[in-house]
């Protein structure tokens, strides 16, 4: 049976129906999540998508957190489910402790917005399984505030566990260590600034998001 | 947090005695980016001061500031609400300190 994808919505999410209609362009079903329900709906894997969940407002992510959603998206992966935080959604992890660091304003202060190219550095993810280490992927970025930062000692911690697993092959805002996402140590959740949705059809310049989704599926 | 209702002949007085009233507090919350973690709008900032003719202007941060006020039985205890709330939300303890100022409400 294929899997279902809960697609978690706050208000101001804008990237969740992207993340539809990639999911279904590969042969799944997706669920849409309000952030106010606490249910899954019965969802295989969960999506955090893009966007600006409650303006952004204090800091990306920090109202999101506190949405019922999130507890529940939580609990789902303690259990070791798969669960990815796309641009935003990587935000919304990293303030909800699912993620270490924090992704401050561009260096720069620029809004970054085109294609990107990053460096499979671990096939060890829900997002990998698909490629291997060294493999460049054209995945497209849109964001104000992904420049990745984390103490020192969180860095050693994510090089030591080999949990990045993605990096830029040129920064385009100043991340540490060029790192475009990361997982968790239990290595079922994933955080990246780029956007693997926006990059499954021909017309959109890239289909390279194909193979993290189709990875994120095959272990739906 | 409501008061707790007292029942039965006892007089107003005798029960503000032992039951303390409320104090409104005002907050102001100066959130910075801590030490040592880069601060690119401060650095933007610093860059275009030469350009506007002001000279000899260095180490510029841009923080934010929340004031609000609280109700607590008294200055320790809205001190500790306060702490709580802004590790737990009004900053992001990876990349942000808080200087909280607390003073009775006028």
């Amino acid at each position: 049976m294929a899997p279902t994808v809960g697609v978690v919505q706050f208000p101001g999410t804008n990237c969740e129906f992207d993340v539809v209609e990639a999911v279904a362009s590969l042969g799944a079903e997706s669920v849409i999540l309000w952030h106010q329900e606490a249910d899954l709906g019965g969802a295989d894997a969960v999506v955090v998508p893009g966007g600006f969940a409650h303006g952004d407002y204090l800091r990306p992510g920090a109202i999101a957190r506190f949405s019922p959603v999130m507890e529940s998206v939580a609990a789902f992966a303690a259990q070791g489910r798969p669960v990815v935080g796309i641009c935003n959604g990587f935000q919304v992890l990293t303030e909800a402790g699912l993620l270490p660091g924090a992704l401050q304003k561009n260096a720069g202060l620029k809004f970054r917005c085109g294609m990107t190219e990053l460096r499979v550095e671990s096939v060890d993810s829900p997002l990998t399984s698909r490629l291997a280490v060294g493999d460049v992927v054209r995945i497209p970025i849109n964001h104000f505030e992904g420049n990745y930062t984390c103490s020192d000692e969180d860095l050693a911690r994510l090089r030591d566990e080999d949990r990045i697993v993605f990096t830029y092959v040129d920064n385009p805002n100043g991340s540490m260590g060029d790192i475009a996402g990361i997982c968790n140590a239990a290595r079922n959740v994933v955080g990246l600034m780029p956007h693997p949705e926006r990059a499954c059809h021909d017309l959109l310049g890239s289909t390279d998001g194909r193979l993290l989704l189709g990875s994120f599926l095959d272990v739906a | 947090m409501g008061r707790t209702r007292v029942t039965g002949p006892v007089s107003p007085v005798a029960g503000r005695l032992w039951q303390s009233e409320p104090m409104t507090f005002s907050v102001q919350v100066d959130v910075q980016l801590r030490a040592g973690v880069a601060d690119p709008q401060g650095s933007t900032i610093e860059r275009s001061l030469p350009a506007l003719g002001f000279e000899g202007v260095s180490d510029v941060r841009v923080g934010k500031s929340v004031r609000f006020a609280i109700d607590a039985a008294d200055q320790a205890a809205a001190e500790a609400t306060v702490d709580q709330l802004c590790q737990r939300f009004l900053t992001n303890p990876v990349i942000e300190d808080a200087q909280i100022t607390i003073e009775p409400a006028s």
